[in-house]
Protein backbone atom coordinates (compact mmCIF):
# COMPACT_ATOMS: atom_id res chain seq x y z
CA UNK A 1 0.00 0.00 0.00
CA UNK A 2 1.39 3.45 -0.53
CA UNK A 3 1.60 6.04 1.73
CA UNK A 4 -1.42 7.67 2.83
CA UNK A 5 -1.39 11.76 3.54
CA UNK A 6 -4.80 10.91 5.30
CA UNK A 7 -3.55 8.46 7.28
CA UNK A 8 0.15 10.32 8.51
CA UNK A 9 -2.49 13.48 9.50
CA UNK A 10 -4.46 12.01 11.24
CA UNK A 11 -1.55 9.70 13.20
CA UNK A 12 -0.07 13.60 14.08
CA UNK A 13 -3.18 14.20 16.42
CA UNK A 14 -2.45 13.30 19.79
CA UNK A 15 -3.39 15.42 23.16
CA UNK A 16 -0.46 17.89 22.70
CA UNK A 17 -1.35 19.50 19.61
CA UNK A 18 -2.27 22.67 19.30
CA UNK A 19 -2.79 23.27 15.82
CA UNK A 20 -3.03 21.67 12.38
CA UNK A 21 -4.12 21.97 9.36
CA UNK A 22 -3.62 20.38 5.70
CA UNK A 23 -4.64 21.77 2.35
CA UNK A 24 -3.73 24.86 0.29
CA UNK A 25 -1.23 27.06 1.25
CA UNK A 26 -2.14 30.44 0.42
CA UNK A 27 -1.14 33.69 1.13
CA UNK A 28 -4.39 34.10 3.20
CA UNK A 29 -4.03 30.95 4.85
CA UNK A 30 -0.59 31.79 5.79
CA UNK A 31 -2.37 34.69 7.33
CA UNK A 32 -4.55 32.45 9.25
CA UNK A 33 -2.01 30.62 10.76
CA UNK A 34 -0.02 32.70 11.98
CA UNK A 35 -2.89 34.69 13.64
CA UNK A 36 -4.08 31.68 15.05
CA UNK A 37 -0.96 30.49 16.49
CA UNK A 38 -0.07 33.50 17.71
CA UNK A 39 -2.96 33.97 19.62
CA UNK A 40 -2.84 30.38 20.93
CA UNK A 41 0.89 30.61 22.28
CA UNK A 42 -0.17 33.87 24.34
CA UNK A 43 -2.86 32.37 25.91
CA UNK A 44 -0.50 29.33 26.93
CA UNK A 45 1.75 32.19 28.54
CA UNK A 46 4.44 30.96 27.09
CA UNK A 47 7.79 33.39 27.70
CA UNK A 48 8.10 35.87 24.96
CA UNK A 49 11.45 34.53 23.38
CA UNK A 50 9.70 31.37 22.74
CA UNK A 51 7.02 32.81 21.61
CA UNK A 52 9.01 34.72 19.17
CA UNK A 53 10.57 31.97 17.95
CA UNK A 54 8.09 29.70 17.53
CA UNK A 55 6.62 32.84 15.24
CA UNK A 56 9.28 33.29 13.18
CA UNK A 57 10.18 29.44 12.53
CA UNK A 58 6.63 29.38 11.50
CA UNK A 59 6.73 32.13 8.86
CA UNK A 60 9.48 30.34 7.34
CA UNK A 61 7.92 26.72 7.21
CA UNK A 62 4.73 28.41 5.53
CA UNK A 63 6.82 30.37 3.32
CA UNK A 64 9.27 27.34 2.21
CA UNK A 65 5.68 25.67 1.55
CA UNK A 66 4.36 28.24 -0.31
CA UNK A 67 7.09 28.80 -1.87
CA UNK A 68 8.39 25.64 -2.96
CA UNK A 69 5.89 22.75 -2.94
CA UNK A 70 5.39 20.74 -6.36
CA UNK A 71 1.85 20.37 -7.72
CA UNK A 72 0.00 17.03 -6.22
CA UNK A 73 0.18 13.54 -7.81
CA UNK A 74 -2.57 12.70 -10.31
CA UNK A 75 -4.32 10.33 -8.31
CA UNK A 76 -3.86 12.11 -4.93
CA UNK A 77 -7.56 13.20 -3.28
CA UNK A 78 -6.88 17.00 -2.80
CA UNK A 79 -6.27 17.81 -6.68
CA UNK A 80 -7.94 21.32 -5.64
CA UNK A 81 -4.93 22.85 -3.61
CA UNK A 82 -2.57 24.92 -5.97
CA UNK A 83 0.13 24.42 -3.02
CA UNK A 84 -0.80 21.84 -0.76
CA UNK A 85 0.73 21.15 2.49
CA UNK A 86 0.74 20.66 5.97
CA UNK A 87 1.35 21.86 9.12
CA UNK A 88 1.10 20.28 12.47
CA UNK A 89 2.14 21.96 15.59
CA UNK A 90 2.48 20.20 19.33
CA UNK A 91 3.46 21.42 22.20
CA UNK A 92 4.60 19.66 25.53
CA UNK A 93 6.46 20.65 28.90
CA UNK A 94 10.39 20.01 26.43
CA UNK A 95 8.94 22.82 23.63
CA UNK A 96 7.71 23.24 20.59
CA UNK A 97 7.39 20.54 17.66
CA UNK A 98 6.14 21.94 14.21
CA UNK A 99 5.75 19.04 11.42
CA UNK A 100 5.40 20.41 8.44
CA UNK A 101 4.79 18.20 5.28
CA UNK A 102 4.29 18.54 1.12
CA UNK A 103 4.97 16.49 -2.30
CA UNK A 104 8.23 17.04 -4.18
CA UNK A 105 9.46 15.36 -7.04
CA UNK A 106 11.48 12.55 -7.02
CA UNK A 107 14.37 15.30 -9.34
CA UNK A 108 14.27 18.03 -6.60
CA UNK A 109 14.90 15.19 -3.76
CA UNK A 110 19.36 15.06 -3.57
CA UNK A 111 19.18 18.94 -3.73
CA UNK A 112 16.97 19.31 -0.69
CA UNK A 113 18.76 16.44 1.23
CA UNK A 114 21.82 18.18 0.18
CA UNK A 115 21.13 21.68 1.67
CA UNK A 116 19.99 19.79 5.10
CA UNK A 117 22.43 17.40 5.83
CA UNK A 118 25.05 20.40 5.10
CA UNK A 119 23.10 22.79 7.81
CA UNK A 120 22.97 19.30 10.17
CA UNK A 121 26.74 19.15 10.18
CA UNK A 122 27.40 22.82 11.33
CA UNK A 123 28.17 24.44 14.39
CA UNK A 124 25.97 27.17 15.66
CA UNK A 125 28.88 29.23 14.36
CA UNK A 126 29.18 27.87 11.00
CA UNK A 127 25.22 28.08 11.00
CA UNK A 128 25.54 31.79 11.49
CA UNK A 129 28.41 32.33 8.83
CA UNK A 130 26.60 30.20 6.22
CA UNK A 131 23.13 32.27 6.91
CA UNK A 132 25.40 36.06 6.10
CA UNK A 133 27.37 34.08 3.53
CA UNK A 134 23.81 33.30 1.88
CA UNK A 135 22.29 36.67 2.86
CA UNK A 136 25.46 38.66 1.20
CA UNK A 137 26.02 37.12 -1.82
CA UNK A 138 22.88 35.26 -3.20
CA UNK A 139 20.58 37.17 -5.52
CA UNK A 140 16.98 37.76 -4.32
CA UNK A 141 14.40 35.78 -6.61
CA UNK A 142 10.58 35.84 -5.86
CA UNK A 143 10.99 32.91 -4.12
CA UNK A 144 13.27 33.50 -1.40
CA UNK A 145 16.83 32.64 -1.36
CA UNK A 146 18.58 29.81 -1.77
CA UNK A 147 17.42 28.29 1.61
CA UNK A 148 17.91 30.63 3.69
CA UNK A 149 14.65 29.78 5.17
CA UNK A 150 16.47 26.37 6.54
CA UNK A 151 19.42 27.98 7.69
CA UNK A 152 17.45 30.65 9.43
CA UNK A 153 15.33 27.73 10.97
CA UNK A 154 18.36 25.44 12.42
CA UNK A 155 20.23 29.22 13.26
CA UNK A 156 17.05 30.40 15.74
CA UNK A 157 16.47 27.05 16.78
CA UNK A 158 19.64 25.87 18.00
CA UNK A 159 18.45 22.16 16.69
CA UNK A 160 19.12 19.80 14.26
CA UNK A 161 16.77 19.48 11.38
CA UNK A 162 14.87 16.12 11.55
CA UNK A 163 13.46 15.09 7.95
CA UNK A 164 11.88 12.15 6.40
CA UNK A 165 11.27 11.57 2.54
CA UNK A 166 8.82 8.44 2.33
CA UNK A 167 8.14 7.41 -0.84
CA UNK A 168 4.30 7.94 -2.76
CA UNK A 169 5.28 6.95 -6.29
CA UNK A 170 7.71 6.81 -9.01
CA UNK A 171 8.04 10.71 -9.69
CA UNK A 172 6.66 11.57 -5.88
CA UNK A 173 8.06 11.81 -2.39
CA UNK A 174 6.20 13.32 0.71
CA UNK A 175 8.61 15.22 2.59
CA UNK A 176 8.22 16.25 6.23
CA UNK A 177 10.68 18.68 8.21
CA UNK A 178 10.25 18.33 12.15
CA UNK A 179 11.55 21.50 13.67
CA UNK A 180 11.98 21.51 17.10
CA UNK A 181 12.00 24.62 19.63
CA UNK A 182 13.08 23.83 23.36
CA UNK A 183 11.24 25.49 26.26
CA UNK A 184 13.46 28.04 28.19
CA UNK A 185 14.27 25.33 30.83
CA UNK A 186 15.30 22.96 28.19
CA UNK A 187 17.62 25.59 26.98
CA UNK A 188 18.92 26.45 30.39
CA UNK A 189 19.81 23.01 31.31
CA UNK A 190 21.26 22.55 27.32
CA UNK A 191 23.40 25.63 28.85
CA UNK A 192 24.60 23.91 31.80
CA UNK A 193 25.95 21.42 29.99
CA UNK B 1 11.98 65.23 -2.71
CA UNK B 2 8.18 63.38 -1.83
CA UNK B 3 8.52 61.67 1.16
CA UNK B 4 7.38 58.07 1.16
CA UNK B 5 5.17 57.09 3.95
CA UNK B 6 3.57 53.70 3.66
CA UNK B 7 1.54 52.55 6.75
CA UNK B 8 2.16 49.22 7.94
CA UNK B 9 0.03 45.73 7.87
CA UNK B 10 0.43 42.15 9.86
CA UNK B 11 2.87 41.81 7.54
CA UNK B 12 4.42 44.73 6.22
CA UNK B 13 5.90 47.68 8.02
CA UNK B 14 5.22 51.81 8.53
CA UNK B 15 8.01 52.94 6.25
CA UNK B 16 8.21 56.76 6.66
CA UNK B 17 11.80 58.42 4.13
CA UNK B 18 11.52 61.92 4.23
CA UNK B 19 14.32 63.98 3.47
CA UNK B 20 12.39 67.19 4.37
CA UNK B 21 12.13 66.00 7.98
CA UNK B 22 15.04 64.18 8.40
CA UNK B 23 13.08 61.29 9.06
CA UNK B 24 14.21 57.79 7.69
CA UNK B 25 12.40 54.62 9.45
CA UNK B 26 11.07 51.32 8.91
CA UNK B 27 9.38 49.91 12.06
CA UNK B 28 6.87 46.29 12.35
CA UNK B 29 6.95 43.57 10.79
CA UNK B 30 8.17 42.35 7.46
CA UNK B 31 7.05 38.93 6.83
CA UNK B 32 5.35 39.31 3.36
CA UNK B 33 5.48 35.97 0.50
CA UNK B 34 6.66 39.02 -2.40
CA UNK B 35 9.49 40.73 -0.32
CA UNK B 36 10.77 42.12 -3.34
CA UNK B 37 7.67 43.68 -4.50
CA UNK B 38 7.43 45.70 -1.47
CA UNK B 39 11.01 47.08 -0.98
CA UNK B 40 11.52 48.27 -4.68
CA UNK B 41 9.98 51.46 -4.42
CA UNK B 42 12.01 52.30 -1.67
CA UNK B 43 14.97 51.21 -3.11
CA UNK B 44 14.13 53.30 -5.73
CA UNK B 45 13.26 56.27 -3.65
CA UNK B 46 16.71 55.93 -2.16
CA UNK B 47 18.89 55.85 -5.66
CA UNK B 48 17.24 59.34 -6.09
CA UNK B 49 18.02 60.47 -2.60
CA UNK B 50 21.70 59.34 -2.80
CA UNK B 51 22.14 61.97 -5.48
CA UNK B 52 21.62 65.21 -3.05
CA UNK B 53 21.39 63.48 1.04
CA UNK B 54 21.13 65.16 3.98
CA UNK B 55 24.46 66.32 5.89
CA UNK B 56 23.78 63.02 8.44
CA UNK B 57 21.17 60.77 7.79
CA UNK B 58 19.75 58.67 10.51
CA UNK B 59 17.93 55.17 9.77
CA UNK B 60 16.10 54.11 12.83
CA UNK B 61 15.00 50.29 12.29
CA UNK B 62 12.37 48.58 14.80
CA UNK B 63 11.41 45.76 13.67
CA UNK B 64 9.53 42.98 15.61
CA UNK B 65 9.64 40.23 13.19
CA UNK B 66 11.08 39.31 9.65
CA UNK B 67 11.14 36.81 6.98
CA UNK B 68 14.38 35.69 5.38
CA UNK B 69 13.04 37.07 2.14
CA UNK B 70 12.84 40.46 4.02
CA UNK B 71 16.07 40.40 5.32
CA UNK B 72 17.83 40.15 1.31
CA UNK B 73 15.80 43.25 0.52
CA UNK B 74 16.41 45.09 4.22
CA UNK B 75 20.29 44.09 3.46
CA UNK B 76 19.23 46.34 -0.11
CA UNK B 77 17.80 49.19 1.68
CA UNK B 78 20.95 48.84 3.53
CA UNK B 79 23.04 49.39 0.81
CA UNK B 80 22.16 52.13 -0.46
CA UNK B 81 22.76 54.03 2.55
CA UNK B 82 26.17 52.89 2.29
CA UNK B 83 26.68 54.32 -0.89
CA UNK B 84 25.78 57.16 0.45
CA UNK B 85 28.14 57.00 3.65
CA UNK B 86 30.96 56.06 1.35
CA UNK B 87 30.36 59.63 -0.87
CA UNK B 88 31.60 61.13 3.15
CA UNK B 89 27.95 61.50 4.10
CA UNK B 90 27.20 61.18 7.79
CA UNK B 91 24.45 58.01 8.11
CA UNK B 92 23.87 55.97 11.10
CA UNK B 93 21.87 52.56 11.82
CA UNK B 94 19.72 52.59 15.19
CA UNK B 95 18.66 49.16 15.08
CA UNK B 96 16.06 48.52 17.63
CA UNK B 97 15.10 45.13 19.91
CA UNK B 98 12.86 44.33 22.19
CA UNK B 99 14.53 43.27 25.68
CA UNK B 100 15.58 39.64 25.48
CA UNK B 101 15.16 39.23 21.75
CA UNK B 102 18.74 37.83 21.15
CA UNK B 103 17.85 36.95 17.89
CA UNK B 104 16.72 40.29 16.50
CA UNK B 105 20.53 41.54 18.16
CA UNK B 106 22.24 39.00 16.25
CA UNK B 107 20.20 40.14 12.88
CA UNK B 108 21.32 43.76 13.80
CA UNK B 109 25.35 41.91 14.22
CA UNK B 110 24.71 40.73 11.05
CA UNK B 111 23.84 43.88 9.06
CA UNK B 112 27.03 45.69 11.09
CA UNK B 113 29.30 43.25 9.78
CA UNK B 114 28.44 43.15 6.62
CA UNK B 115 27.47 47.17 5.58
CA UNK B 116 29.76 49.01 6.54
CA UNK B 117 27.87 52.31 8.31
CA UNK B 118 28.12 52.80 12.09
CA UNK B 119 25.40 50.94 14.05
CA UNK B 120 24.09 51.44 17.40
CA UNK B 121 21.86 48.90 19.00
CA UNK B 122 19.31 49.95 21.36
CA UNK B 123 17.38 47.43 23.23
CA UNK B 124 14.03 48.51 24.10
CA UNK B 125 13.05 47.84 27.70
CA UNK B 126 9.08 47.74 28.73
Amino acid sequence: MSFSVENFFNKLQTDDIIFSYKGDISSDVINYVLDSVEKKTEELNDPSKTRKKVYNVLVESLQNLYHHVDVVPKDFEDQSSARFGLIVIHRNDKGYLITAGNFISVRKIAELKEKIVKINNSSPEEIKELYKHILHHQEISDKGGGGLGLVDIARKTGNRLEYEFIEYDAKYFFFTLIIKIDSIKVLKSKSLK
Amino acid sequence: MEPIVIEGTPKTPTVRFDANEGVFMLEGRSIPENSVEFYKPLVDWLDNYKESPLEKTVVEVKLEYFNTSSSKCILDVFKKFEVIHKAKNAVEVKWYYEEDDEDMLEAGEDYESIIRIPFEMIEIVE
